[in-house]
């Protein structure tokens, strides 16, 4: 092995750092799903009647489902009856009524410091009295409950709804009502059914017309009991002229044993209205061998209801065993615009296909698509993306950039692109390159007196460049800081 | 006062997968002087300043090169880098992302944390490197764009050239900088090698050595010696007026 492939051999084996226990009592039933899963689930959330109506019918759709396979990523089949479909800290559901802590106070610390050990402060004293200009407001969610929604009332005030999917489902029926499952419908995919008959909790977000949130939104996602799914659910919509920048984050145990997040995301802009949604995706990615991790199958899609209405998908993705995901925009309103951005990383024996689908149903709509994997060690990276151009969509436009970097040499990149243009005037472009971190490179970096490793360091990070340019300030210093611990082992 | 050696090259072989290429080399640099390599393509010269950087690529079979008094070839190409060994590449390399002004502030702060010195920081840093694009005529809009990312290929010499003027190496080692540059940037790049010259050459005790087909760079830049190099050795050394002689009956009259 040559010295330049041991420098990159250790500057990939970073080790992960969220992977600790959070050692709580939890509330969790039995392992396995049923129509009594089902209901017990919907009662422990204290659902109103339609709520068990849309899981049933969910759950008896996904019976008739089979696992798809069409994917490149390679894992032995999931046993469905061993997984949890319920787990929740005691004492933040004391009541099996749904009902929650009323404030942060009320909060297990243990949990809080669970939060605060991952970098996530759910103080809002503390966060107001920092120094930062910016400040976020969090909905963190453990294990399959929401434990805590930060700055509600500051956000009630400009009208803003922001909490827990399972309060919303409580307090803003109607909204649920009419928009649940219109984006993501349960008969969307094998994981959107399952998501739909089991999920648990996840964020509501409503931003009213006119509204431009004055802060950005997060969610920060926790898995910690064992043997645990976790299904969340997000639901997200910006009325007319709304504006809303939504950031998402999550973290994981080190366990041996595998673990699902099947999640479903929906976006609604009306007119006008524009939705920026990043996440930055840190679940435990498996050890060296591959062994354990979480599967990170995720469908997340949004709709551009109204006319130049905007959503924006930017997504680092450095953890999971195996990351499956398609952050899509449907373009339905005249001039309306869907953007993807992708940082894909996949080390030791991570697998990733991601992609996007861009579907253009109205007029002048445009979409851009920037994706950039990164392989090493025996990591394998896809991209797989769609743009359809509908017969209605009279010039339409999409342009689509996909790059791949390589280290070492049992990585591996593949790109799969699918265009399909039904109408005269749409205009689809699509460029990819494939790359290495060459010796000269890395050479040239040397003699200039730049270590090896910050070299790759600086090597990958200008890859990702566009990318990390599109996420908001906070989360861009992050993610930067994740590349870098999911790449290095040993700087300095 | 004697003058030091900067570096000592004693009876050096050096070969590139299996084929040698350096043949009994030897040569003698001191602080201050300015050596022309001259000779034919595939002669060696670019052998030697790969072999003076540590380019792993370039295996030294026997011999010895002593810098500022100490084997160098124990060093690996970043110590050497670090200890002052800077050469300007035939061929540079793109860096996609990477802009010129972040590559040269890690680089700077890269030498001096090796050399325990505190890391300059943007404040002290631009004026820094503002001064030394005036130096090579340059635009400032070149320091914001990716490094060599889309240059042509004079405005990839005249960058080699502004790194070396921002790190101040104390040897210098153009490898064909000269070539393929129109008069203009031909001259561009000797005012920025001649400014080199005189700020950091003198002060530092440096020394440049300059590897070219031509005679038309030492219109430029005047050398105190010239070396003719043929099959992997300099089989003649001179004043400057060698490589006009050299420009008149060209490499054939040395081709033994």
């Amino acid at each position: 092995m040559t010295a330049h492939a041991q420098n990159l051999e250790r500057f990939v084996g970073g080790e992960y750092q969220h992977g600790f226990v959070t050692d709580i009592e939890e509330d969790s039933i039995k392992p396995g799903l049923s129509e009594e899963v089902v209901r017990l689930i919907s009662a422990k959330k204290n659902e109103p009647e339609f709520m068990l109506e849309w899981r049933l019918k969910a759950y008896r759709h996904w019976l008739t489902l089979e696992v798809p396979t069409w994917s490149m990523v390679h894992y032995s089949p999931i046993d469905y009856d061993a997984i949890v479909y319920y787990a929740a800290p005691k004492k933040s559901s004391a009541n099996d009524s749904g009902n929650r802590p009323e404030s942060l106070e009320d909060v297990d610390p243990i949990i809080l410091q669970t939060y605060a050990k991952l970098g996530i402060p759910l103080h809002e004293q503390a966060l107001l009295a920092g120094v930062k200009g910016a400040t976020v407001a969090v909905d963190a969610v453990f294990d399959s409950v929401s434990v805590a929604t930060t700055f509600k009332e500051e956000l009630a005030k400009v009208g803003i709804i922001f909490c827990p999917f399972s309060e919303a489902v409580q307090k803003h029926p109607e909204l649920i009502k009419k928009y649940l499952g219109t984006v993501v419908s349960y008969t969307d995919n094998f994981y959107a059914a399952l998501n739909a008959t089991v999920f648990s909790d996840g964020s509501f977000c409503y931003i009213p017309k006119g509204v431009r949130c004055p802060m950005e939104l997060s969610t920060y996602f926790r898995i910690n009991a064992a043997n645990t799914g976790q299904f969340e659910r997000t639901l997200i919509i910006a009325d007319e002229g709304s504006y809303v920048s939504y950031l998402e984050g999550c973290t994981a145990p080190m366990r041996d044993e595998h673990q699902l997040h099947a999640a479903v995301v929906e976006l609604i802009t009306l007119d006008d209205a524009e939705i920026k949604y990043s996440t930055v995706q840190n679940w435990y990615p498996g050890d060296k061998e591959g062994k354990g991790g979480i599967y990170n199958f995720v469908t997340k899609r949004g709709s551009c209801r109204g006319a130049r209405s905007k959503i924006s998908w930017t997504q680092v993705e450095t953890g999971s065993a195996i990351t499956w995901k398609y952050p899509s925009v449907i373009l339905k309103g005249d001039d309306s615009v869907g953007e993807f951005y992708s940082v894909a990383l996949t080390n030791n024996y991570q697998q990733a296909d991601t992609g996007t689908k861009m579907i253009h149903i109205g007029k002048n709509t445009s979409s851009t698509i920037l994706s950039k994997g990164i392989s090493a060690g025996h990591g394998a990276n896809t991209y797989r993306g769609l743009v359809r151009m509908g017969k209605r969509a009279v010039n339409a436009r999409n342009h689509s950039q996909c790059d791949s970097l390589l280290l070492g040499d049992k990585s591996s990149a593949h790109t799969f692109p699918y265009i399909e243009a039904k109408h005269a005037s749409v205009k689809v472009e699509h460029e990819a390159t494939t790359s290495k971190i060459s010796d000269e490179q890395l050479l040239y970096c040397v003699q200039r007196g730049i270590p090896e490793e910050d070299a790759i360091s600086m090597i990958i990070t200008g890859f990702c460049k566009q990318v990390f340019r599109k996420l908001p300030m906070e989360f861009a210093v992050e993610a930067q800081a994740l590349m870098e611990v999911s790449l290095e082992g040993c700087i300095g | 006062m004697k003058t030091k050696h900067i570096l000592k090259i004693r009876s050096l072989f050096a070969s590139i997968d299996g084929n040698d290429i350096l043949r009994d080399l030897n040569l003698d640099v001191k602080q201050g002087e300015v050596h022309a390599i001259m000779g034919p393509n595939g002669s060696g010269k670019s052998t030697l300043a790969h072999v003076l950087i540590g380019n792993k690529d370039y295996i030294v079979t026997s011999g010895e090169i002593e810098y500022e008094g100490h084997d160098l070839l124990s060093l690996s190409a970043h110590e050497r880098a670090c200890k002052g060994i800077f050469m300007a590449f035939q061929y540079p390399i793109d860096i996609p992302g990477v802009s010129n002004m972040q590559f040269l502030k890690t680089a700077v702060n890269s030498l001096r944390k090796y050399r325990g010195l505190d890391e300059l920081n943007a404040i002290d840093f631009i004026p820094h490197v503002k001064a030394k694009v005036k130096k090579i005529g340059g635009d400032e809009k070149l320091l914001h764009r990716a490094v060599n990312e889309g240059f042509s290929g004079g405005e990839k010499k005249r960058n080699e050239i502004l790194q070396m003027l921002v790190l101040e190496p104390k040897l210098a080692i153009l490898d064909e900088t000269d070539s393929g540059l129109d008069i203009d940037a031909l001259r561009v790049v000797a005012e920025g090698v001649n400014a080199y010259r005189s700020d950091t050459l003198k002060d530092q005790k440096g020394a440049l050595i300059i590897i070219t087909h031509y005679q038309r760079l030492l219109n430029y830049i005047k050398p105190d010696y010239v070396h003719i190099f043929m099959n992997g050795r300099i089989v003649q050394s001179a004043g400057p007026e060698l490589a006009h002689e050299l420009e008149a009956k060209g490499y054939k009259a040395w081709a033994a």
